[in-house]
């Protein structure tokens, strides 16, 4: 079911303690700050998040962090320079770190959605992210089985979607955008603009309405990083 | 290149750029090796990937061009080039692991000689671990090639029989580029290619193990293509 929402609030309603929820956004291009800062307000605790990292500065993720409501966190690149919000619950052990290099993160969430109930990858053979898994030779070379990551919600941001939930992203922001869309159960979806059906070029659709839910349009104005609140 | 003393950092770089071939698809890790990008020759249709998603990445971005929806693996912004493309994440590290990129460049902190490299994590138990893409470009790409030091901060060979560091990736690097000799390793054997500033008996006492003098052919080679 496909439904419009006037407010990010109201696009989050539903999302209970104890979710996984996958968030979109690489740093933050594509990060969905506004929808973040939605389910901040929407209290839910518990939460496991997945996404690419741990949060920047004080804004979007890392303020959702901060306010206590993640227990943990599935991602491949939690350091930086400015995750300093990530790092202080790490370190007093608030908060639990699930380290996947990042293909086998983008597979694992591409498994899920596609319905795949895991695979083998050579990614990390050998190496101590593989320990306790199950491995397999195959043609000769060392493979580790991982398995599909699945969200109750996603929460993603697009350019735009038109009245059918179809989906175009813009340069390095799509990132992770259309494989969560499709591996959450609920995904929810910020774009900058809604257009009607008909003005994307279904040739240029990159993600298909039928991996959407549930959009709200939020203007481009107060989509610049750091802008959230 | 002035090979009675050690390289710099860009010479080094210079050096990586050389050996990459015309048209391939190149994925450039995060510090030192994005660097090599200001050597790769004009018109050589080298076509640089980004983990992020994008094939066909400019320079750095500057002033005007800047866009946050346009970045590097590094969160750098960058620019696009003519017959750039996107695309999503999964895609992208197929194009790794399905061995479509012709060549990786990574740091290390260690390379050992069967050609296992260890460039995510110290070890330390108080140190946050972050592995990102660098497990699957080390695994997925046709040739890795490593640039760093060739000591650690302690005086350390990096390049060593076996890594003490935790594993990136088994058997993957194929060259390793130092400010004192370029190594070429296959089958646990590594042969010096160049040397520059220390004699390859020099690099021997250092390392610990044996090395094939592969310079004289090296620089054969080199004075035939001159």
């Amino acid at each position: 079911m496909l439904s419009f929402h006037e407010s990010a609030d109201a696009a989050v309603e539903g999302i209970s303690d104890g979710a996984t929820i996958l968030i979109g956004g690489f740093g933050t291009a594509g990060q969905p700050i506004e929808l973040i800062d939605a389910l901040r307000r929407n209290g839910a605790k518990d939460l496991t998040i997945v996404n690419n990292n741990a949060g920047n500065g004080d804004t979007g993720l890392a303020a959702l962090l901060g306010a206590g409501q993640v227990r943990k966190m599935i991602c491949s690149f939690p350091r930086q320079s400015d995750s300093h919000v990530f790092d202080a619950l790490y370190r007093a052990g608030k908060i639990e770190l699930e380290l996947v290099p990042q293909g086998n993160l983008a597979e694992r969430i591409r498994a899920a959605g596609a319905g795949i109930g895991g695979f083998f990858t050579p990614t990390g053979y050998g190496t101590p992210l593989a320990e306790g898994k199950e491995t397999r030779e195959i043609d000769g070379r060392g493979y580790v089985f991982e398995r599909p990551i699945h969200g109750d919600f996603a929460l993603i941001k697009a350019l735009k979607a038109d009245r059918m939930g179809n989906l175009v992203y813009r340069k390095t922001a799509r990132n992770f955008g259309p494989i969560m869309a499709a591996a959450a159960a609920t995904s929810v979806v910020q774009v900058a603009d809604v257009v009607p059906t008909g003005a994307i070029d279904p040739e240029s659709v990159v993600t298909p309405g039928i991996f959407v839910n549930r959009v709200v349009a939020i203007s481009p104005t107060s989509m610049l990083p750091g802008d959230g609140q | 290149m002035d090979t009675s003393r050690k390289l710099t950092r860009d010479e080094m770089a210079r050096l990586v750029a050389a050996d990459i071939a015309p048209g391939s698809f190149v994925n450039l890790g995060i510090g030192q090796p994005t660097t090599v990008a200001n050597y790769l020759p004009e018109g050589s249709g080298i076509v640089l990937h980004t983990e992020n998603g994008m094939l066909g990445m400019g320079p750095e971005a500057h002033g005007d061009e800047v866009d946050p929806d346009l970045i590097n693996a590094g969160k750098v912004p960058v620019t696009e080039l003519p017959g750039a493309s996107y695309f999503h994440h999964a895609d992208s590290f197929g194009m790794m692991r399905g061995g479509h990129l012709d060549v990786c460049v990574l740091g290390a902190f260690q390379v050992s000689v069967d050609g296992d490299l260890a460039n995510w994590h110290t070890g330390a138990p108080d140190a946050i671990p972050a592995v990102g893409g660098a497990m699957d470009l080390a695994t997925g790409a046709k040739a890795v090639f490593v640039m760093m030091n060739l000591q650690d901060r302690a005086g350390n060979a990096k390049l060593v029989r076996s890594c003490t560091y935790p594993l990136t990736g088994v058997r993957c690097v194929s060259r390793v580029y130092t400010e004192y000799a370029v190594f070429s390793l296959a089958g646990g054997t590594v042969t010096v290619e160049q040397t520059f500033g220390m004699e390859v008996a020099d690099l021997q006492d250092l390392l610990g193990f044996d090395l094939i003098d592969g310079t004289a052919h090296s620089s054969a080679v080199a004075a035939s293509s001159v």
